[in-house]
């Protein structure tokens, strides 16, 4: 990718919401979630999404990863209106914009370090060869060379999670995604994952949008946006309007 | 993309190979089954088909009619023919190749110390031919002794076998009865049992031996006729029929009190029978395939529950429902194809050998094993459909929380 484009990325906000509210349900028993957010994110962002648990962070996340869609309002992901699209649509948006890192990590089972790795390239129909190399090349970047044979079950925790990040970036997203990456990992390991976060944030521009409850895990962010009652209280970056 | 999802898909299946192995197990035994019982059914047919063209090409056989119901409903056996019965057919109807009458007496044949007990039928050189049977050695009778009623005999393969074992019979005196018969030829052997009966258990003799010296009547049971080729059996037995009515005084209306067989006509009534049982057989089988089609959708039901999460980690990523689908589809039709596959030889090897059990000719049909292998795949379709449907319908939010 040229600089050029990345210039002209950078005029168009890779993720903004204008007044998405989120209702689950129907009648007495509807429910709330999103209560009309503005998020604005710009390209090569680094923001953690903090609050507790019920507050709507999670709601929002997966509109943002187009696994959900908006009650009302718009959901523009680099000026692209997802509320309308259907579920292959997004499917296609995920494919090729967007990497997920989970706090359970989320890998297949009994299927090797590597295959996890090759899995979004096989559906984006990458041929064999240079599948292999790219999820090489992820795996090294996450410093699991050497390991591509092992499966989930012969990984520690931090390793996993590794891998994780390698299958999240291996298709060269826009943004990567991550729940609660260091959720269930020790201080140490947590400390490697946000320092890979962090690195292919900065070297490769990746936006990245983190929830977590940790303050020392929110302090690598550039920035962070705080959910109560399905509002949220974010500062707002320069030239960036929802 | 497909063979990527047919690597994954088999993958998948070794993971857990005991509930495969289980899962199939209903289209190996119904693909097997189908196999078995058709093999053996074209098997039973050709063997059908091959005994009654032993009996003898265009042959008709002219027999009185049998459980004939006289006055008062009594059952009782129609007049047999007389030799002038037989003359008149040689005589009058066209087309034929030979006419031969014969008639048949049960009775025990001694040979030194041997002693079996088998049937005489008295008739002459044309009985060979009618029913197209060569001689393995010897001659046959000559005018001479046809018309003197000699004591002389030809012997089939079972009664040389029984009598003499591996001794020369040419030339030897048998008795039957208190006759003694000098063997002067033995038929070739027709192999197999037809309907039961044994046909080389037989010894031929002039017919007119046989009305002198061991019935004391001039009775004829059975003419033998075979139509010269070209000419339709059909027409032949129609003016037999005609002919036959006009000489026993049938007036019109009248029931036949005899019968003209077409062995043609046999021929495609049994094999006609066996293909129908054959048939029946075949789908009674097929049911099984069904029940195991009901087995695999089962079991991938309880897959596309249990694997949940992997489904939303595919999607989350960016797997479109039809891969997901078709992920599943191809993992239930390679695992029916698989079953198919090992049914087919499961099937084709216990099929040779029950064959060769059972004496009928093994006949391999290739278009039954390409049918049972397309059924087996069509079941992993149609029974893999809807779980891979459920599967990729899953919401991935949903199934991404799934434990």
């Amino acid at each position: 990718m040229t600089m050029v484009i990345q210039s002209d990325i950078h005029e168009i906000p890779i993720i903004q919401m204008k007044g998405v509210s989120k209702i689950y349900g129907r009648g007495a028993a509807a429910m709330q979630a999103l209560k009309g957010i503005d998020i604005c994110i710009r390209q090569g962002e680094f923001v953690a999404v903090m609050g507790p648990s019920g507050s709507g962070k999670s709601t929002c996340m997966n509109i943002l990863g187009c696994l959900d869609t908006p009650s009302e309002g718009v959901f523009l992901l680099h000026g692209a209106d997802i509320g309308g699209l259907s579920r292959d649509q997004r499917a296609l948006i995920r494919r090729h914009y967007i990497g997920f890192v989970f706090q359970g990590f989320n890998l297949l089972n009994r299927t090797s370090a590597l295959e996890n790795v090759e899995l979004p390239l096989i559906y984006r129909g990458t041929p064999l060869r240079e599948r292999r190399r790219r999820a090489m090349r992820a795996l090294t970047a996450v410093g699991l060379n050497g390991w591509e044979t092992h499966t989930p079950g012969e990984l520690s925790g931090g390793q996993q999670q590794r891998v994780a990040i390698a299958r999240a970036i291996v298709t060269d997203p826009k943004v990567i995604l991550a729940d609660e990456p260091t959720g269930n990992l020790d201080s140490e390991r947590s400390r490697e994952v946000m320092d890979l976060l962090t690195a292919f944030n900065r070297e490769q521009g990746i936006t990245i949008v983190m929830v977590t409850h940790e303050p020392d895990m929110a302090a690598y962010a550039g920035r962070r946006i705080i959910f109560k009652d399905g509002h949220i209280d974010a500062t707002r970056p320069e030239g960036c309007s929802a | 993309m497909l063979w990527e999802t047919i690597i994954l898909a088999q993958r998948a299946i070794r993971r857990n190979v005991l509930r495969s192995t289980l899962t199939i197990l209903g289209i190996v035994i119904g693909v097997a089954a189908v196999i078995i019982l058709v093999t053996l059914g074209n098997g039973a047919t050709a063997q059908v088909t091959s005994e009654i063209s032993k009996l003898g090409s265009n042959l008709l056989q002219v027999r009185p009619g049998q459980g004939f119901r006289g006055p008062g409903g009594t059952r009782s056996n129609a007049p047999n023919f007389s030799m002038d019965d037989a003359a008149a057919i040689a005589k009058e109807i066209e087309g034929l190749a030979a006419v031969a009458p014969s008639a048949t007496q049960g009775t025990q044949a001694i040979f030194g110390s041997q002693n079996w007990s088998t049937s005489v039928t008295g008739t002459d050189n044309n009985y060979l031919l009618t029913r197209d049977w060569p001689m393995a050695g010897g001659r046959t009778f000559t005018s001479g002794e046809i018309k003197s009623g000699k004591a002389v005999c030809l012997i089939g393969a079972t009664v040389q076998k029984e009598l003499f074992g591996a001794q020369d019979p040419m030339g030897a005196a048998i008795r039957l009865k208190n006759i003694t018969c000098e063997i002067i030829g033995v038929l070739a052997a027709k192999g197999q049992a037809a309907f039961g009966m044994d046909q080389d258990d037989i010894i031929l003799v002039p017919i007119r031996m046989l009305h002198r010296r061991m019935a004391g009547n001039t009775e004829v049971n059975a003419i033998m006729v075979s139509a010269r080729n070209g000419y339709s059996t059909e027409k032949v037995q129609k003016d037999i029929e005609r002919l036959m009515r006009e000489r026993r005084g049938i007036t019109k209306g009248k029931e036949d009190d005899f019968m003209v067989r077409d062995m043609k006509e046999v021929m495609a009534a049994l094999t006609g029978t066996t293909r129908v049982l054959t048939a029946l057989l075949g789908a009674v089988a097929a049911v099984s395939l069904l029940v195991g089609g009901i087995g695999i959708m089962n079991i991938m039901l309880v897959s596309v529950t249990e694997r949940t999460r992997e489904i939303g980690i595919r999607l989350a990523i960016g797997a479109l429902e039809k891969n997901v689908l078709m992920q599943f589809l191809v993992e239930a039709v390679v695992l029916s194809c698989f079953g198919g596959l090992i049914g087919i030889l499961l099937g084709l090897a216990a099929a040779s050998a029950s064959a060769e059990a059972l004496r009928v000719p093994f006949i391999l049909n290739w278009g039954i094993v390409l049918i049972a292998f397309l059924f087996s795949a069509a079941v992993g379709i149609i029974f893999g459909y809807f779980p891979a449907r459920k599967a990729a319908r899953l919401d991935p939010i949903e199934a991404l929380r799934h434990e």
